[in-house]
């Protein structure tokens, strides 16, 4: 069978019993069979979970949940019942949850399947798989490259069909760097639109739960399942929809186009803003001033909270003993440790909390003139597996023109857009204020169907 | 910014409760140094009468009410699944040692 890469497919092939889940289940694990080992994207395949679940779902046969028969992948970090959950950590090799996510909660008891617990950056620390200690993940598109993190497995396994969704998550770009090097539509909702519960906390100030999927059709579907108030994150809220515009306004920074920004990556989003004109959105330059700071207020607020999140591992309740974390996660460690440090205090956590009230009254000023902000992704289209793995300053410089969405809260949607010259997958994102999700889903989709996107998948 | 010695590394990996090598003293130090070297570039930001942000969402004092929800604790058995436990209770390392 051709494996459906929409959720409407799935649901109306399931519904036509053209198949069933059974069937598809069956499908997407001679897909892991076939190409995990060369790929190391599932850490755990629970393929005994997933019969049960779409037995149940055939049984009915109904399939009329929102998420009926989505075969769905977890970062490692989602804390899944009974199902070991490793956050890429040795620290966790073998530590088994008594309790589920609520994402996870929410997704199953929308019809959701998992099939199991994929690949990625240790406590979710880095921008391209290798600092898991499984090994890092290869990009289904090209094996020689990295997939993007922190949540690689998260995207190699939808665009390897290997799931057709999963969930990440997204601290400074470990969505919507990795989607967009796996063409992919990811996610970085509203801090506070989804909640946290049962997801290993990295950085709490700044940590978001991440979504992947082929279409923004999809992405719609995902995130108003997962949204919403659980009674166990107390930073999440509801809300409603924000009224979709019918004539909008979109700003692009001149601050991003600088010498670090890569020529063919310069050439997309500037295609993508022709797009946009011609179908009747105005798109004007605007100036977020500090720009060149979002990097290192990031790495000083990061792992400051990584250093106190990561102090709970002593291995005395779970998990093994401190000596077991790898090296990225030691290093966040001892940054942190020194950032909140007496005498560097001030210097630097309290300075940088300072400059991130001035991060977001940039974003409050070009949110009073446009609804959205288009932004590349990652400065490049890509890079291989071990270009950056001796340098980590250059590895955070990665993070450039994501992390401003977390330091702000607000949400932001990567878009895939088109291939570069040597076949890896680029796209732009674009943010919105606080809570507008809906309005980044509408001009998603108003850029997909202008250039006729269609999904498409590595192998 | 006064360069990051091996001192101030062992220093703050005593902090974070770290036990080093000497090779990852090695590599730390001048890697950390250049991230530091790199982060303290905010001090050219004016930053005068800002408050600082320590959380994005505006919300405060997000409460529940004080009654216990028995399903959604641990049991004994739970909360203890996770070690070797002993007599159900956690095995915690000496933290008093022998008068000498």
């Amino acid at each position: 069978m051709n494996t459906p890469l929409t959720i409407k497919e799935t649901q109306d092939g399931l519904k036509s019993k053209k198949f069933s889940a059974v069937e598809l289940v069956d499908t997407y694990l001679a897909q892991i069979k076939k190409y995990n080992s060369d790929y190391n994207v599932f850490l755990t395949v629970t393929e005994e979970e997933a019969y049960k679940k779409a037995k149940e779902l055939d049984k009915v046969g109904l399939y009329t949940s929102p998420l009926s028969g989505v075969v769905t992948a977890y970062k490692d970090i989602f804390m899944t019942k009974d199902v070991r959950t490793t956050a890429g950590s040795k620290i966790l090799d073998s530590y088994i949850p008594q309790y589920s996510a609520t994402t996870v909660r929410k997704i199953n008891n929308a019809g959701g399947i998992m099939i199991g617990k994929v690949n990625c950056d240790a406590f979710a620390h880095g921008a391209s798989g290798e600092n898991s200690d499984f090994g890092p993940t290869k990009n289904p598109w090209n094996s020689e490259y990295v997939p993007g993190g922190s949540s690689s497995g998260s995207a190699a396994s939808v665009s390897s069909n290997m799931s057709l969704v999963s969930l990440g998550s997204d601290t400074g770009g470990s969505t919507r760097q990795p989607a967009n090097f796996c063409n992919l539509v990811g996610l970085k909702p509203t801090y506070g639109a989804i909640s946290r519960y049962g997801v290993i906390a990295m950085s709490s100030s700044l940590d978001t739960v991440g979504t992947f999927t082929h279409t923004v059709d999809d992405m719609e579907i995902m995130y108003d399942v997962l949204r919403g108030e659980d009674g166990f994150d107390g930073n999440v809220k509801n809300f409603n929809n924000v009224e979709i515009k019918k004539k909008l306004k979109l700003g692009i920074a001149k601050e991003y186009f600088n010498e670090g920004l890569n020529p063919e990556v310069e050439k997309m989003i500037d295609e993508v803003k022709k797009i946009y004109e011609k179908i009747g959105v105005e798109v004007v330059e605007i100036s977020l001033p500090h720009t060149k700071y979002m990097v290192p207020v990031y790495y000083i607020i990061q792992p400051a909270e990584v250093s106190s999140n990561l102090g709970r591992f002593d291995g005395i309740r779970y998990g093994n003993d401190r000596a077991s974390f790898g090296e990225e996660a030691k290093r966040r460690i001892m940054l942190g440790s020194y950032v909140l440090s007496a005498g560097y205090y001030d210097a630097y956590y309290e300075k940088a909390m300072k400059v991130r009230t001035k991060i977001i009254e940039d974003y409050t000023n070009a949110f009073s003139e446009v609804d959205g902000i288009i932004s590349p992704v990652s400065p490049t289209p890509g890079f291989k597996i071990g270009e950056n793995a001796n340098d980590p300053l250059k590895m955070y410089l990665e993070d450039v023109y994501t992390t401003s969405a977390n330091i702000a809260g607000i949400p932001s949607l990567a878009v895939p857009s088109s291939f570069s010259k040597n076949g890896l997958p680029m796209g732009f994102q674009v943010m919105g204020p606080r809570f507008s999700e809906h309005q980044l889903f509408n001009l998603g989709k108003l850029y997909h169907k202008e250039i006729d996107y269609k999904p498409k998948v590595a192998i | 910014m006064a360069k990051l010695t091996k001192k101030d590394v062992l220093h703050v990996a005593e902090l974070s409760n770290l036990t080093l090598s000497d090779a990852e003293i090695k590599k730390f130090t001048p890697q950390l140094d250049k991230i530091i070297d790199f982060v303290a570039k905010l001090s050219e930001v004016d930053t005068e009468g800002v408050a600082p942000t320590s959380q994005t969402t505006g919300l405060t004092n997000v409460t529940r009410e004080d009654v216990v929800i028995s399903e959604n604790g641990l049991n004994q058995d739970e909360a203890l699944s996770g070690t070797d436990g002993h007599n159900g209770y956690f095995k915690v390392p000496a933290i008093l040692s022998k008068r000498t």
